[in-house]
């Protein structure tokens, strides 16, 4: 088994992190088939307390709390993913090109990239939600957009590094042309730290998305997404707290594996705290 | 120094005027006419074809960027389609509110980060150390949202101790507003019962708008001292026999302080920005609120003027960092 895994196995926090995780997939992956319609109203048995109907109760409307908690996994799980997806590839490619090029590319990239970092997350995501219409597609999209620039000060930094290391160097010697450094030797080299951040900013991504759902720019109800439940149910929290509970405990549980799974993979893959 | 000096502004204002560029362009991609929104639905065709010529809607687009970037010089940021006013008055008005909400959750960041990050690092592996470790790891992944909702719930609806939502309380006469900060502006007019119901309306949102900063601080504190913690001059100072105070506060905490620093102007930055779930929730009358509803009607001369107006206070922020970074650290100078 490779160091680095055997650290992180061995890392208490990391297994927890990683033990919600798989429960979480599991939930997202193949709860729907086990509980009832996220969607289905039925007032007589609205804000009824969790019991043996309702394992989390209902909500408002009548719905089962339970089902559109589980449905909204696979919601949150494929936003966080989605996000992070479409951000570290923008941002790989920016800090890939600004540190294996150098000079005036660098410089015009990085540029770049500090002039998004200066915007306010929440603020730029609201904005260009709302440009492009509120929905879950244009969250990711919006989400991405601002999350990139980490990834490509992270890429940056580890490519500035190994562009002067001899592999690079031999490579050059032998022919090869920027691309093929660029792909084969910087960008597998670069993506450790990568990695790490990467598994933080699922978790980032979830509450950022979660927020813009609860303030209205992303799923719209009646979808179970966690956050727009929260919304929806916020005014109830005196007669069925479990109602707006539930999806936020859902949240903060993924949120918290994530962090784990980071910290995990950070004090694994980062010789130094050793 | 000057040279860094210069050097740093130079490239600040670089930035800045990236941050028109992006704001203008997401201006641009939206899929509303701007003279149409101005001007209403019954506008007629000469009366959208004037306005589009005042405003130069109908030249090239980098020569609308210029025009664009000289009404930003004159500070007119657009009228706002919801209010009617013009967007810079309305951020002039909604601005020191956001202000004293992030510079109380700022305070209660400190107050909360700091200490729980010194305890941690030295009682490193033992139980506060865990015990700080777990709170800032809970309180990194609650939705902020959620906070602000259960803790109204549960300390303002069913114990009564603090206040609800708002700013003061309605039946209170506002003190004269003088800076806008209602707290400050009560404390001028010497008027103590609308300074304690202000304190009483701020200790909620500040708190959970605080949180998150503090738990961050808290992992923060708590690393730097570490990496200070094991260093030879420390043990040193053990060994001559000082007292934990000062080997915490004079060696340990002055060398430990310099990354936390770089954190800090992120910190407020990220604070004035991150108030508008929280602006929301308590009916906080800041920007965070006033963007939201804003981008709630289409209403974009808003929503830019506010993106433009806390983007450049927040590389202004770094620039402060960086300039008492390089203040305090003279190898950053010299560099």
């Amino acid at each position: 088994m490779p160091k680095p895994l055997r650290r992180f196995l061995r890392n208490p926090g990391a297994l927890v992190g990683l033990g919600l995780f798989l429960f979480l997939a599991l939930v997202a992956l193949l709860g729907p088939a086990f509980v009832g319609d996220p969607l289905a109203q039925n007032l007589p048995e609205r804000l009824q307390p969790p019991g043996p109907d309702h394992a989390l109760g209902t909500d408002q409307l009548g719905r089962d709390v339970l089902a559109r908690v589980v449905h909204g996994a696979r919601i949150s799980l494929g936003v966080g993913f989605g996000v992070v997806l479409l951000a570290s590839f923008l941002g790989v490619a920016v800090g890939l090109l600004a540190g294996g090029l150098g000079g005036f590319w660098d410089n015009l990239l990085m540029r770049i990239t500090d002039i998004f970092f200066a915007f306010p997350t929440l603020i730029l995501a609201m904005a260009i939600a709302a440009a492009l219409g509120p929905n879950l597609v244009n969250t990711v999209i919006a989400v991405a957009l601002v999350s990139w620039p980490i990834y490509a000060r992270l890429v940056r930094a580890q490519a500035l590094a190994l562009r002067e290391r001899e592999f690079v160097e031999a490579a050059r010697a032998l022919g090869a042309g920027w691309g093929r450094i660029l792909l084969k030797h910087l960008l597998p080299n670069s993506l450790t730290p990568v990695l790490v951040q990467a598994s933080y900013e699922v978790g980032a991504a979830i509450l950022t998305a979660a927020g813009l759902s609860f303030i209205g720019f992303g799923a719209q109800p009646p979808t179970p997404e966690w956050g727009a439940m929260v919304a929806e149910t916020r005014n109830y929290m005196a007669e069925a707290p479990w109602a707006a509970t539930a999806p936020a405990v859902a949240i903060l549980l993924t949120v918290l594996a994530f962090n784990l799974i980071g910290d995990g993979l950070r004090d694994a893959l980062d010789p130094r705290g050793h | 120094m000057a040279a860094y000096l210069l050097r740093r502004l130079a490239y600040a204002l670089l930035v800045g005027l990236g941050i028109t560029a992006i704001t203008f362009f997401i201006s641009q991609v939206i899929p509303i006419d701007p003279a149409a929104a101005a001007l209403g639905e019954n506008a007629r065709e000469e009366q959208i074809r004037e306005f589009r010529e005042r405003y130069g809607l109908d030249k090239p687009i980098l020569v609308q960027y210029g025009l664009y970037l000289q009404r930003l010089l004159r500070l007119d940021l657009g009228r706002s389609l919801r209010t009617g006013r013009p967007v810079a008055e309305d951020l002039k008005e909604f601005f020191p509110a956001t202000l004293e909400l992030a510079l109380a959750a700022f305070l209660v960041a400190l107050a909360l980060g700091l200490p729980a990050g010194i305890w941690a690092a030295l009682r490193q592996n033992r139980p506060p150390d865990l015990l700080v470790r777990f709170l800032a790891l809970l309180l990194g992944s609650t939705p902020v949202f959620f906070l602000a909702i259960l803790l109204l719930d549960l300390l303002h609806r069913r114990l009564g101790l603090l206040p609800g939502p708002g700013r003061l309380d309605p039946f209170l006469i506002p003190p004269p507003v003088v800076t806008g900060i209602t707290t400050l502006d009560a404390l001028l007019a010497g008027d103590w019962a609308a300074f304690k119901d202000a304190l009483a309306h701020l200790v909620l949102p500040a708190f959970v708008l605080g949180s998150a900063s503090a738990a961050l601080l808290a992992r923060m504190v708590r690393a730097a001292m570490l990496e200070v913690l094991f260093q030879d001059y420390i043990r040193t100072a053990w060994a001559k026999g000082l007292p934990e105070r000062l080997v915490v506060f004079r060696h340990a905490l002055k060398n430990a302080a310099l990354p936390v620093l770089t954190l800090l102007g992120g910190l407020l930055g990220g604070l004035l920005s991150g108030a508008v779930l929280t602006e929301t929730i308590f009916s906080w009358p800041g920007l965070g609120r006033y963007v939201t509803q804003s981008a709630t009607s289409l209403d974009f001369p808003a929503v830019m003027g506010v993106t433009l107006l806390v983007g450049l206070v927040y590389s202004l922020l770094n620039l402060l960092v960086d300039l008492l970074y390089a203040l305090l650290d003279p190898r950053i100078r010299y560099a």
